[in-house]
């Protein structure tokens, strides 16, 4: 079982709201992996709509995820993009 | 006569009688339980969720038919809410701690983010709370078995005046009864206002204090398109309304006469007209709104929101409901139009610098033969349950075009081996999207069966202008004298080579932009079936030859503004 944690920075125009929060949501509960988002003292699960919505991590903010389970390779990588991306789609 | 100033939700102009509608306020009993009634009480829950997410669904599936797939997506948010695992984990531990019923509990739960969501100064967060209220109503009313006293079945047409309608709310509204509506609160792109566009009420939201200043049954003059409420008119004022209102109402009831009628000009030529859907289950919008066919079918749905690829299965069969449902009508297939801005989680796609002009649509699907071959062979077989015709979008050369048609005979040989049926002579087009096309339009022509005008993107490659960054939005210009000259070239190429050219892009849905295109001797037009009934009746309206004439001075302007304000006044002429 591998744990993975990754900073990032979030680069979505809308910040992690809207689309992208529920993109992030979708996309974390295709995976086996628990997987949680810190930000500041929060912490809330990455499968959870309304928790990534109480983060409220806007554009440029810095938030941690971090990812336990089998798949959590792929699912890293996939949340990434989500959060990286510059794109509101 | 007083006036309240709110914000313009949904333009239009209705004059009626006040009909407000209270909060609805629910009486929740706080219960002890003993350890005994924990599993009935989450038993309980669950069947809530469960008959909750089942009227969602539903919901969903009417206003998508009534209204359009987007406005329906409304509501995956609150899907989305329901299936929240925080939230459930939430109610269930505490439900075993505090050892109270289920539905008080809840109500705390859902309490208690709103409370968090309501501090954070956020606009987008703001919206969301009305979601999260409305979902939780519904969790609530099932919990306790209360039904919900719909906005739907109001006996006399009225005026409904709220402090906040939730999107359920306004789903349940009926034109028929719902004459227009005020609320409190509420922004512009509030859930509720996006709705009260597609249903072609009337409304002013955020109007603060309506409420107050409102009594049940006052008169009252809801003018949407200036966001402003009149309460109790004095006879000079609602008699300019009336009239206007009339006016209006004439409009719209002169659209829908001619949405059964086909699109015959004056003198006598029948136009195509035809929808753009994206999801077979859109096929009955389509009818509705008087679609004779379907113009554009994307078919980049299959592959979204799923880890796996689709199967041949999976095509065939939307590709056969779609054709059986519009049989004899044609349905014209798009194959996939992957990569620029749709997400596909199934490839692992390079990051492009230039994603629009990058590795998609028809480039993908050649690099790619097994994905793209699966497709053909699905429309291939699909094909012999009614008008089937196939287009490839964003060609760019002549080569592309010879490749795919290469690919479409190795999928028909495999389904002859196998003795499966399809239509021999499909009929295959090209989407002219890329200015290479369409200055090409003369080679292409003698390879293809139709054209299909794809104008979002013609429009974008031509002007150099990415439509969705803002500081060059203002350069997208359909009425561009290049994008016209363009289109013209495109138009007498094909009819050269006398085969049929479409469009499938925003702009054939533009009444001013459509007298254009009619005149420039455009065969088929598609647009979303809303805008249907309108196209039906000002090709009703003209002579070809009127047509020509505006198209030939069209083409005599030299910037877009001018073209657009010359079609503007034409359109007004002819609506008159």
């Amino acid at each position: 079982m591998s744990v993975i944690r990754k900073q990032l920075t979030v680069k979505n125009r809308q910040g992690l709201h809207a689309r992208p929060a529920a993109l992030f949501v979708q996309v974390a509960n295709k995976f086996d992996s628990r997987i949680t988002v810190k930000r500041d003292n929060e912490e809330v699960n990455g499968k959870s709509i309304m928790g990534i919505l109480m983060l409220g991590a806007e554009r440029d903010s810095v938030i941690i995820i971090e990812v336990e389970g089998e798949d959590a390779h792929l699912a890293i990588q996939e949340l990434e993009k989500i959060v990286t991306s510059e794109e509101d789609k | 006569m007083n006036q309240i100033k709110g914000i313009a939700a949904a333009t239009g102009i209705s004059v009626g009688i006040a009909y407000k509608v209270g909060k609805e306020e629910f009486i929740v009993p706080r219960q002890e339980i003993g350890d005994q009634d924990i599993p009935i009480q989450i038993q309980l829950f669950e069947e809530a969720l469960i008959k909750t997410r089942r009227e969602i669904i539903e919901l969903q599936k009417r206003i998508s038919a009534e209204m359009g797939q987007e406005e329906a997506q409304i509501f995956d948010a609150h899907l989305l809410v329901l299936e929240d695992r925080m939230l459930i984990e939430e109610v269930i531990s505490r439900l075993k701690k505090d050892k109270l019923n289920v539905a008080f509990i809840f109500q705390e739960v859902l309490k208690k983010y709103v409370s968090v969501f309501s501090n954070i100064e956020d606009e987008y967060l703001k919206e969301r709370i009305a979601d999260i209220n409305d979902v939780g109503k519904r969790i609530l009313r099932n919990l306790l078995g209360k039904e919900r006293k719909g906005l739907g079945d109001l006996k006399e047409r009225v005026i409904v005046v709220a402090h906040d309608l939730s999107p359920s709310d306004t789903a349940a509204m009926h034109k028929k009864n719902v004459a227009g509506f005020i609320t409190d609160i509420g922004g512009k792109t509030s859930h509720t206002a996006i709705m009260a566009k597609s249903l072609e009420i009337p409304a002013v939201v955020g109007a603060e204090d309506a409420t107050v200043k409102i009594n049940q049954g006052d008169m009252l003059i809801v003018d949407g398109t200036l966001g402003i409420v009149i309460v109790n008119p004095d006879e000079e004022t609602l008699e300019s309304y009336r009239s206007e209102e009339l006016k209006l109402r004439g409009v719209t009831e002169k659209f829908l006469s001619a949405k059964d009628l086909p699109a015959i000009t004056l003198d006598g030529n029948q136009i195509e007209i035809n929808a753009n859907i994206e999801f077979p289950d859109e096929v009955p919008a389509v009818k509705l709104h008087g679609g004779e066919g379907i113009g554009l079918y994307r078919t980049e749905f299959f592959y979204m929101n799923r880890k796996d690829l689709p199967t041949e299965e999976d095509h065939y069969q939307a590709y056969k409901y779609v054709a059986e449902e519009m049989n004899p009508y044609p349905v014209i297939i798009r194959t996939l139009d992957l990569g620029g801005d749709k997400f596909l989680s199934q490839f692992e796609v390079p990051h492009e610098m230039h994603p629009f002009l990058g590795w998609r649509a028809i480039r993908f699907c050649l690099a790619r033969p097994d994905i793209f071959k699966l497709q053909l062979r699905a429309i291939l077989r699909a094909s012999v349950h009614g008008n089937l015709k196939l287009m490839y979008p964003m060609i760019s050369g002549v080569e592309e075009l010879r490749q795919a048609n290469k690919i479409l005979e190795e999928a028909k040989g495999e389904l002859k081996a196998k003795d499966m049926p399809f239509d021999e002579d499909v009929q295959v087009g090209a989407m002219i999207e890329v200015p290479s096309a369409a200055m090409t339009a003369d080679i292409l022509a003698k390879e293809v069966d139709f054209f299909s005008i794809g104008s979002n993107d013609l429009i974008q490659y031509a002007l150099a202008v990415d439509r969705a960054n803002e500081k060059v939005a203002y350069l997208y210009e359909p009425t561009h004298p290049a994008v016209l000259r363009l289109i013209k070239h495109i138009i007498d190429a094909a009819h050269n080579a006398d085969i049929n050219v479409g469009m499938c892009g925003e702009m054939a849905g533009e009444p001013g932009l459509a007298l254009i295109l009619l005149g420039l001797g455009l065969d088929e037009f598609s647009m979303p079936p809303q805008v249907i009934p309108e196209l039906k009746y000002l090709i009703r309206s003209i002579t070809l030859k009127e047509a020509q004439e505006i198209a030939h001075e069209a083409l005599e302007f030299s910037t877009g503004s001018e073209v657009e304000e010359f079609a503007q006044a034409k359109l007004r002429g002819i609506l008159k």
